[in-house]
Parts: structure tokens; sequence; C-alpha cells
């Protein structure tokens, strides 16, 4: 039972690892257009690197049928667009500050970012 | 850091450099190149990159989409436009879209009960489904192996999202699902594999409950479907009104074309009953246009050359020709459209703790799963393993982070279209959230609770005088004067036939009056402050004046070579339904206050006649801004009505600023909500409106609060040890498709919210 319990508590250590401390790496966005293909309730890249002072074109194509990937919501920037299925949507950034800049659907299940920093490490 | 220009495309609106194409029949890299030189090659394609893996290209210049697509086919492969175009047709495509995906979710739960509801029926007629004999163990087998197809045909999409996203360290409702009926089945089939590793009592299978389970949140999610597009009925309804042709004049000749191939400048005939189809100004004709369907306003407006037609309304009596001045997404109709989509997707402040919440939420259930398990294990009744296994599945299974998530953003979207097809437009979720708690309305009194047109209606006359005298000198200085009221005075004179002369030396005295020479005589023109401070001497006629205010007359004073020469009273007639609009306003509760530029004794008779007890006069333009101040000092939340043009700073300042609009003429950008007909109806609707959607908000948030809160510890078995209660796995599974469905249905409700009544 011992071995159950340590087993147990070692799952809910892993969850709290895996899904809030855990940070995965960044896509560097090396051009000024970045496509994030919104699939299975995910946005592939979910993490995209920035250089801060560059404009930006985000280009979401969503493959995904389900009505919880249809917007996409810039909480930052008061943006909430509807993305179109199997059809490229871009939305264009000005310059950013430095710093982390989160996007979401809707209810907040499909998560991304955008980390914008001086040097794009 | 808010950076201010950023701009959405929507590459499936038309008008942009960039077009893309899908491409058909491209399956090698070489393709590439061969697609992006025939593009190249066309007149006025600048680039064009190829994307192999999404089959698209996208080509930039000024090039027709056809020589495109032409250039495509002659390199040997098929394309076909995907920027296309209207909201018309992005709509059609989004209803598209959700019909497959509608389609698709009702055969993956026909799938998953047909096996689901026999298992169901077995195990409520037969009793426990346990694995002792053999014969059992083979049964069994072969019905996990068909719970498999199930999963696998109709549940594909909850495993597969369910990995994605776990891949990408984050987790949704789809990780719920799959983890709970996942379970449900390794447990199941490891009793049939191993039936002697697991306790005698504990050998059940939940096959049921799986297959259920993926039944009936396919379900839940074909009804949410069906219930969402019911949400954006009003948007949809303002689409349908832009018509898809109009008839244009060229060469002399009247031909229909497609809406976007009008061009500024075209002349555009519209025959009774038909729709207008670009803003402009009519050229010829004489007709009454229906523009309720934008602004409220149910009667008919009268419409002769040189009035502004708008997009979308109905030509009702005659034929009228217009000149094109605003089209494709320039109309009024088109920027409605837009700000509408826009203020249905944002949200509103009181959305964001559940937002909050709802980023934590899954792997927070995870882990009261985890939890519950344990707890059954360490200190539960025989079958421990069983009692953990259902215990955990129910509580993956019944939390449901979408009704939560759903709250807000559904009751917006009603909320919103529900406004605007009153003709009040709402900025976004925050002017929604605050309009609901207007406790003071100041309302500017010239165009807002007036109809904004003074005329002369009283001429006293001072040392033997005569009224076109007067009034010729009076037109005539006020030619220099951007004043309302100086409008009328001219407009008086003009239909008196007066020819008005020449002014010299003109000078405005901000907020008093003007000054300046006419027929080389000194004139003095305006309030009685005016007249004091020059030592124009008008006790004598101080009576008639205030005889006047009290008839909610505006009277000003015409000194002639420092003499008083006459008293002439303006009036600004009240709207008709303004004194009912502005009860509906103070049942609400709301503090009604007038503001005006008027002497205090017009003031007081304007606001009498409309029932105002609160009344601040003679304020000068510029300190608007400082009586709303003065309100929010009080503690008041405050709404500033005004015309949009002249208050800009305190419609800013305000908590709520509200533009009345007259007819069409948007004034989108300047406040937080446009009110699009004259009438202060609409300001009442407006915070009717606001009021519900809050109120259904709160509904919604509280009702998916209780339901997790409550549902979470019943599931993983709190009630156990006093009721005896344990709930199965499939009651979860219902729980969960229909609390989401709930959500949107009472979103729905406020479709049938009249504001009127309100």
């Amino acid at each position: 039972m011992m071995i159950i319990n340590l087993l147990g508590l070692l799952l809910i250590a892993l969850i709290v690892w895996w899904f809030w401390l855990y940070k995965p790496q960044a896509v560097l966005a090396d051009k000024n257009t970045v496509t994030v293909v919104v699939d299975n309730g995910t946005y592939e890249p979910s993490r995209i690197r920035l250089l801060a002072g560059q404009n930006t074109t985000l280009r979401f194509l969503r493959k995904d049928a389900s009505s919880c990937a249809a917007t996409v919501v810039f909480a930052d920037f008061d943006i909430s667009e509807e993305l179109p299925l199997n059809k490229p949507k871009d939305i264009s950034f000005p310059p950013l500050a430095s710093g982390e800049y989160p996007f979401t659907c809707q209810m907040q299940m499909y998560r991304g970012a955008l980390i914008v920093n001086e040097n794009g490490e | 850091m808010q950076p201010t220009d950023i701009h959405v495309l929507d590459k499936a609106n038309g008008s942009q450099e960039t077009e893309y194409l899908r491409i058909h029949g491209a399956s090698c890299a070489s393709c590439v190149s061969k697609i992006e030189g025939a593009l190249r090659e066309i007149d006025g394609v600048k680039e064009a990159a190829m994307n192999m893996a999404q089959s698209t290209v996208s080509v930039t210049g000024h090039a027709a989409v056809e020589a495109m697509i032409n250039a495509i086919r002659a390199a040997g492969y098929d394309a076909e436009s995907i920027t296309d175009s209207s909201n018309q047709s992005v709509l059609d495509e989004k209803e598209k879209a959700d019909e497959a995906y509608h389609k698709r979710l009702m055969r993956e739960m026909w799938i998953a009960l047909s096996l689901g509801v026999p298992l169901m029926i077995y195990s409520l007629v037969v009793g426990e489904m346990t694995v002792t004999t053999t014969m059992e163990r083979a049964v069994w087998l072969i019905v996990g192996l068909l719970t498999f197809g199930v999963m696998f045909f109709a549940g594909r999409h909850f495993y597969i999202g369910a990995w994605k996203s776990f891949a990408n360290h984050s987790a949704n409702m789809d990780t719920l699902i799959a983890l709970g009926t996942g379970t449900a089945w390794i447990y199941s089939m490891f009793v049939v594999f191993f039936p002697s590793l697991v306790p005698e009592m504990a050998r059940h299978v939940y096959f049921e409950a799986t297959a259920m389970i993926i039944g009936l949140i396919n379900l839940g999610l074909a009804l949410e479907i069906k219930a969402r597009g019911r949400t954006s009925e009003a948007i949809k309804r303002l689409i349908g009104l832009q018509p898809k042709t109009a008839r244009v004049v060229r060469n002399g000749e009247e031909v229909d074309i497609a809406i976007e191939r009008v061009q500024l400048g075209d002349h555009v005939r519209v025959r009774p009953g038909e729709k207008i189809s670009v803003d402009g100004i009519v050229s010829d004709g004489l007709t009454a246009v229906d523009e309720s369907m934008l602004t409220g306003e149910p009667m008919p407006v009268e419409k002769a050359t040189g009035d502004e037609v708008v997009a979308g309304t109905i030509n009702k009596s005659g034929s009228i020709l217009f000149q094109a001045t605003r089209v494709g997404k320039d109309t009024a109709l088109a920027q409605i459209i837009e700000m509408v989509k826009r203020a249905q997707n944002s949200k509103p402040p009181i959305g964001r703790l559940a937002d909050v919440i709802s980023a934590y939420f899954v792997p927070v259930v995870m882990i009261i799963a985890v939890i519950s398990a344990l707890v059954w294990l360490n200190v539960g009744p025989d079958p421990r393993v069983a009692f953990a296994i259902v215990s955990a599945t129910t509580v993956l299974i019944i939390a449901c982070p979408c009704a939560l998530g759903l709250a807000t953003p559904m009751s917006v979207m009603v909320g919103v279209g529900k406004a605007a097809e009153a003709g009040v437009l709402i900025r976004n979720g925050e002017a929604l959230q605050t309009a609901s708690k207007v406790t003071a309305m100041i309302l500017d009194k010239t165009g807002t609770i007036t109809l904004g047109q003074p005329a002369v209606t009283d001429i006293e006359l001072a040392h033997a005088n005569n009224e076109s005298k007067v009034l010729r000198l009076a037109a005539s200085l006020e030619v220099g004067s951007e004043h309302p009221l100086a409008l009328s005075i001219i407009e008086s004179a003009k239909n008196r036939g007066l020819e008005l002369g020449p002014v010299e030396q003109f000078q405005s005295v901000t907020g008093h009056g003007v000054e300046g020479i006419v027929d080389g005589h000194a004139l003095l023109f305006g309030n009685e402050k005016l007249m004091r401070d020059r030592g124009v001497d008008i006790d004598q006629h101080l009576p008639s004046a205030q005889r006047m205010a009290a008839l909610a007359q505006t009277p000003m004073y015409l000194a002639v070579d420092d003499q008083l020469a006459a008293i002439i009273a303006v009036s600004d007639p009240i709207k008709e339904d303004s004194i009912e609009a502005i009860k509906r306003l103070q049942n609400n509760g709301v503090r009604v206050v007038m503001l005006t530029g008027d002497n205090r004794a017009t003031a007081k008779a304007v606001a009498e006649r409309v029932g105002i007890t609160e009344y601040f006069a003679e304020v000068l333009p510029d300190q608007k801004s400082d009586k709303v101040a003065e309100l929010q000092m009080q503690g008041e939340i405050v709404g500033m009505t005004g015309d949009g043009i002249n208050d800009a700073p305190a419609l800013a300042l305000a908590n709520v600023g509200f533009a009345i609009g007259t007819g069409t003429d948007v004034a989108i950008e300047s406040a937080d909500i446009t009110l699009m007909r004259g009438s202060l109806h609409g300001l009442a609707d407006a915070i009717a409106v606001s009021k519900a959607t809050l109120s259904n908000i709160k509904q919604n948030l509280l009702g998916a609060f209780i339901y997790n809160v409550a549902g979470v510890p019943v599931a993983a078995g709190v009630l156990y040890p006093f009721l005896g209660l344990l709930l199965s796995p499939v009651i979860a599974g219902a729980a969960m498709a229909f609390s989401s469905l709930t959500v949107v249905t009472n979103a729905n409700r406020l479709r049938l919210f009249n504001a009127q009544k309100h």
C-alpha cells in the first residue's frame, strides 16, 4: 500500500511538473510570418519566440473542426478573432515590447504564447 | 503594454494584395518551383510562395485571380482561390463546416451508443458485469474489443487531442475524457486478462461506461454546435442585409453587377422594394426608406436629392438614383458588422476569473482524481480497487471546463447581437459590463433630449425696431458663428426672404455670444451676461426674457450700437419620446442629470417638461467633463450621452460614453456605445440589454461553478460515507455533456429578451 501511495504522490508531482513547471522550447520566428496550425486541441508551434522591435504576422491555419478551436484570443491586446476552417487568417503585430503574451482559445484550453525579447534567446 | 496598431487581415475577405490559392495535384518538390515560376510570369505578380505542406500558395501583387488559376492549370495542376470574399461566403462556409462536424459527431454518437446502450441495459437487467468463468472471460474479451472499436471509430478525436496536448504540456477537455474512458477500458481489459491478480469482488468490467461516455459526449458536442449556431443569429441577419447585386449605370445603360464590383462614384438605381446596395447620396428621385434594420427606428425615412442612403436598408416607395460614396468594407453596414463581430468576441472583465480557473482546471482535476483513488485504496470498503477506479474515472469525466469557459462568451455573443438589433452598437465586453452598472446618466440637452434643430419662435422688439431689420442684422452677424443656434437665426432670415449683409470685425465671445459690425452698426448678440458685461441696459425687458425661458425657449439679446434692439427667442423642440425614455431610465434606478450651455431658466423649463429634477445650466463646452468628474466624485458610475462631436472629452471621461446618432450617421469610433437612432429609448434599451446580459453571464458562471464544485466531490465519493452514494461514470458522462449545453441554451434565452419592456 505504501508503494501505491508513493506512486500516487509521484504521479501528482509529475502532473504539476509536466503541466505547470515545465516550459517547452519555443520556436524562433526567423521570418516575419509564422504559421500556427490549430489542430487536435493544440497550437503548433505553441510557443513562438520573436525579436523585440520587429513587425510580425501570425498566420493561423485551423484544421480542427471543433468549435473550441474557432476563436483565438490575445487577451493582452484585446484581440479575439474567429479562425475559418482550413483557410489562413493573418493577425499582424507591430513591434512588441519584451515580455510573454499568451494566446488561447475562448475557453483557455488551447494555449500558446508569444515570447518577445531583445536577442531572440 | 498595449500596441496600438495591431490589425487583423481576414484572408477570407477580399481587397488585399495577397491572394491565397489551394493547389491540387502537386506532389513533389519540383512542382513548387514550376507553380511559383508560372505565377511570377503573370503581369502584376510580385511574389509567389508555395507552402508544400499545406498545398497552398500565396501570391502578392495586383493580378486577377482567374489569371493565376489559368497559369497554374497551364502548368499542369489545378487551383482554387481560398482568399474569397464576402462576409456571406465566410458565413456560408462556417455553416457548412459546422454542419459537417455535426454530422460526424452524430454518426460517432450512434456508433458508440449502439454498443453502450445494450451493455447498459444488460448491466441494469442482469446486474453486475463480473468476470468469473472462462466463458465470461471470452465474452467480455469480445465486448472489450468491440469497445476498442468504439474508441477508435467514435472517440479517436478525444485520444489524439489528448495526446497532442499532453505532448505540448497542456491539458484540455479531451485529456479528461481520454483519461476517464481509457482508465475504465484498461482496467476492464486487465480484469479480463488477469482476473487472478484482482480481488474477486473487484472483478468488474466497465466497457459500458467507456462506450456510453463517448456516445453521450459526442451527442452533447453535436447539440452544442447547433445551439452555438443560434447565438450568432443577429450577425447572420446583419450580414443577410447586404444585397448580392446592384444595378449601376454604365455607358448610359443600367446593368446588374456583383456588389463587389460597384465603384466609388457609380450611379446606382434602386426600385421600390429593393435593397440599397452601397452607401451613397441620392442624385435623383424621391422615396421613403425603411432603415429599421439598422437603427431600430420603425418609421420609414423620406429621401430626396442630396440625402444619404445606406447599404442594407430597403427602398419602400419611389425609384431613386444615387451616387456611391462608400463601397465594400467602408459602408456603414460593413462597419457595423465588423464592430458587432469584434464586440461579440470580446470578453467583459467578469469573465476573467473564469479564465484564470479554466487555465488550471484540468491538471487540478487530474490531481483530485489521483487523490480520490488513493483515499479509496487506503480507507475505502472492499472492493477497494473497483471503488478507486470508479471514483477516479467519474471525477475525470464529470469535471467540465467547457461550461465555465463558455459561460461568458456565449452570453456576450447573444447580448451584443440583441443590442445591435435594437440599433445599439456596443464596442466591447467591458462597455457592456459597465453599462449594466451605470447609476447616473448625464444627458446633453441639445440634440439628445431635444431634436437639435432650433428655430426662431419669438421676437420682442425694443426701441421702435422692426422684426425684419433685427433679424437681418442678427443673421448677418451670425454667418461667422459656429454655434448651433446661429443656423436657426440665419434660416429664419432666409425664410423671410431677407438678404444678409457683410460682417466686419467678427468676434466670438466663447459661451456668451458674438460681436461685429454690420452696415456700420456695432452689433452685440448673445446672452444676459454679455449684455451686462458691455453695459447694455436690458432691465426693462428682463421679464419678457424670463417668460420666454420659462417656455423652454432660449432668449438672445441683440444690441445695436450698445442699445438693446430686440430679444430673439429660439427654441429647440423636445423629441417626442424623450419624456417616456427618461422615465424608463429613472424607473431602472438611474439618476438622470441634464447638462446644457443654455441659461438656467431655459434649462429648468426643459428639465421640468421631461421630468428631470437635476440639471447643470450655463455649462461651457470645456466644462462638460468637469460635470462628469463631479458625479464620479460622488461615487456614481456615470454614463454620458452626447452627439459624439463636441462632447468627446466628456464621453471619454465618463465610465460609459453613449454617442447618440441621427439615422445611420455612425459615430462608431467615438463612444463605448453608439445609438443608431436619435431616440433616447435606445439608451434605455442599451442599459436594459446590458443588465440582462450581465445577469445571464452571472447565472451561467454560477451554474458552471456550482456544477463543478459540487459535481467533482460527489464523483470522488464524499457522499458515500453518509448516504452510500457513488455516482456511476455513465451518469457523470451525461451530466458533463449536458452542462455545457445548458450554458449555451441559457445564453440563447437572451434572444427572447425584449428590451422595450424594461
